[in-house]
């Protein structure tokens, strides 16, 4: 169902900025979200994804740049002319209305008389056909959150916004309500634009997930490719967690870049590093926790040739089933995480040992070092 | 070093403080009770007993000088309908005539103040308030010399031609206002019109913004808006606003009395002359309760009919 072919139905916003007074919530932007995907905004509170969203809806008027679905400039429409539908954040349903009514909302509001067949399809297909004559307020979170979703989609919209619509459920439903959004997608293959700050719900649902920071997109691409080749610091520790150790380049050798960092040597292939490298430059050396391994120090011969190594002292470990997660002090930087999957424990792997930790410079990545290298990470813990 | 250890007398462990065991939970049991009281006697001396002295009243035969006695004539209340239905029927004109000036007014500012206002919203409050501070004497005397003859409302009207409209549909006499239906219509809207906004306002208040939002992200367009979704949610306010307005518009005499004539006398006037003037308590006592029948089963049929009930 989903189209390859893109251009006629891309959303494309140009030089788009929202302010409020002296504040600018969103820095001017270009944006292309490709027809039928799931694209996902991905940033803290107060990074400027909601207001985003609602510009593409109408709801918010841009200061500056255009709007455009497929080839309509939509920038001067008011919401109603627009052929986007926006599932809200706790979903806004009309409490006066039964289920059924608020899902026909859209279609009568356009004219279109039977709408009985229609709205049955649509309240089967979000499970919902036995709930068609209550209100809102008699139905459970999730089922409130399905109406929000049945009530935009029956337009087949262009596009779909869904601004946090998980936000208001607790933990497993959220998860369902994950998959049941992404069956949803793949099966009407409407694009779907859903801003919203759980890295794991961007990363599990979209295509393209756009991370966004204080008004501007920090980066933008596929989960796989941000969560490995994160090109900020923000990116870096928004999405999981990361190790950054700040290092100076050495040499560089064949397409791999030497760098020195606390005394040892560190390998990082060039094509993953997006800062420029000058021999004598500092850069920030990242890599992901369970990238890495670990081996006790009387067991360090065994590692094989090859491998970005750097010793410590294990400071802390906790067993959390899956894997084991360890905090570990090491010259060059003071807590560096490893998760370890619970394969073959090492009884020796205890607080207070001394470890080697080593790991393929391929999973290394290379971010520049003027940025703060703790971006991001207050934002995490905050959620 | 004898002070000290002398000061604190160590607490008995006996006696006094044993008892205090038992009442709270007696107490407690009764307390909802013992709250409820001043607020029951209250309404049994200021309301059940008076009208229960009512009923025997509307009931009694008999004259001033001889006393009355109940003798359960129930004609009484034939005699006074029959004789005074016309009153009752224009009471119920004007108060509805005035209820939907309120309403046509009062429903566009406090749309204002709820959604619109911003920043003014508590000084456009203050003002709908405002009139309160006054008397309702005195703001209704006030209405007499606006209304007066030859002043600057009623020269206005005369010159735009109203005045020859209203006249030939019989609201308003020649190109007087004063002492005609006009003039205790409007009298009867100025003075219930905060009793209309407020309710409105705070219906209007609570509707969460976003249901605007999502109307309009739905293809309704602002008027469309307004009817299917802001409208049937303000509903609650229509019904409370309306009745606050029509109940004591229709038993109001001091406006008829004041801004009209003998030919827009209320059924206030009416039981007011025959209390106080006339002295016939039976027959003001049989039209009060008339009254009181008629605006409960009024309020009744309406509050049935728009089905508050299925409303959030």
């Amino acid at each position: 169902m989903k189209t390859t072919n893109s251009g006629s139905g891309d959303v494309r916003l140009t030089g788009i900025s929202k302010t409020y007074g002296s504040f600018a919530a969103v820095q001017p932007l270009d944006l292309t979200v490709p027809q039928g995907s799931f694209f996902a905004l991905l940033g803290a509170s107060g990074c400027g994804k909601t207001t985003t969203l609602r510009m593409i809806a109408g709801l918010e008027e841009p200061s500056s740049g255009t709007v455009h679905l497929g080839d309509q400039d939509v920038t001067a429409l008011p919401p109603y002319k627009r052929p986007v539908n926006t599932v809200f954040q706790s979903y806004a349903l009309f409490p006066h209305l039964d289920i059924f009514e608020n899902v026909a909302f859209g279609l009568r509001r356009r004219g279109i008389k039977s709408v009985k067949k229609q709205v049955e399809d649509m309240l089967e297909l979000v499970q919902l056909g036995e709930q068609a004559r209550k209100k809102p307020h008699q139905l459970s979170g999730g089922q409130q959150q399905r109406v929000a979703v049945a009530r935009a989609l029956i337009n087949t919209p262009k596009v779909l916004l869904l601004d946090e619509p998980l936000g208001a459920l607790d933990l497993k439903l959220r998860r369902q309500m994950q998959l049941e959004l992404k069956r949803i997608q793949t099966e009407v293959g409407i694009t779907f634009v859903h801003v919203t700050h759980d890295q794991e719900e961007a990363m599990t649902m979209a295509d393209t997930v756009a991370v966004m920071n204080a008004g501007r997109v920090e980066q933008l691409g596929s989960p796989t490719d941000l969560y490995e080749n994160p090109n900020t610091t923000f990116v870096a520790n928004f999405l999981g967690t990361s190790n950054l150790i700040e290092a100076e380049v050495d040499t560089k050798s064949g397409d791999d870049i030497v760098l020195k960092a606390g005394g040892g040597k560190l390998v990082l292939p060039e094509s993953r590093c997006s800062a420029p490298t000058t021999a004598g430059g500092k850069v920030l050396v990242g890599v992901r926790p369970e990238k890495i391994s670990l081996t006790h120090a009387d067991a360090a011969g065994e590692i094989p040739e090859g491998r970005n190594r750097i010793t410590g002292r294990i400071a802390n470990s906790s067993f959390i089933g899956v894997s084991t997660q360890y905090v570990i002090d090491t010259s060059v930087c003071p807590e560096f995480e490893v998760y370890a999957q619970n394969i073959d424990r090492d009884a020796r792997l205890a607080p207070g040992a001394e470890v080697v930790l080593h790991w393929s410079p391929a999973h290394t990545f290379g971010l520049d070092a003027a940025q703060d290298i703790d971006a991001g990470i207050q934002e995490e813990a905050a959620l | 070093m004898a002070t000290l250890t002398e000061a604190p007398p160590p607490l008995s462990p006996t006696a006094p403080t044993a008892p205090t065991a038992k009442p709270p939970r007696k107490r407690g049991r009764w307390t909802p009770y013992l709250l409820l009281l001043p607020g029951l006697l209250w309404l049994f001396v200021f309301f059940a007993l008076p009208m229960i002295y009512q009923a025997s009243t509307s009931v009694q035969t008999g004259s001033l000088e001889e006393g009355y006695k109940v003798t359960w004539h129930l004609a009484t209340y034939w005699d006074a309908l029959s004789e005074y239905w016309p009153q009752f029927l224009r009471s119920v004109l004007y108060a509805a005539a005035a209820t939907i000036l309120c309403l046509v007014l009062g429903y566009p500012l406090a749309y204002l103040i709820a959604f619109r206002a911003g920043r003014w919203r508590n000084l456009i409050m203050i003002l709908v308030i405002a009139p309160f501070f006054t008397s309702f004497l005195i703001r209704t005397l006030a209405w007499k010399t606006i209304l007066a003859d030859g002043g600057p409302v009623v020269g206005a009207l005369n010159t735009l031609h109203v005045l020859d409209v209203t006249s030939w549909l019989g609201w308003t006499a020649g190109d007087r206002v004063l002492a005609t239906p006009l003039a205790v219509v409007c009298g009867l809207t100025y003075n219930f019109l905060p009793f209309m906004i407020l309710p409105l306002y705070t219906s209007l208040e609570r509707i969460d913004g976003r249901l605007h939002e999502a109307a309009g992200d739905l293809y309704a367009r602002p008027v469309t808006t307004f009817r299917k979704v802001t409208f049937p949610l303000s509903m609650p306010g229509v019904v409370s606003g309306t009745l606050l307005t029509f109940i004591p518009a229709a038993g109001d005499y001091v406006n008829a009395e004041l801004l009209g004539s003998t030919d827009t006398r209320m059924i206030g006037n009416v039981i007011q002359t025959q209390f106080l003037r006339v002295l016939d308590y039976p027959t003001a006592a049989a039209l009060s309760f008339i009254l009181m029948a008629a605006i409960l089963l009024m309020v009744t049929l309406y509050i049935r009919r728009s089905g508050t009930e299925d409303l959030v």
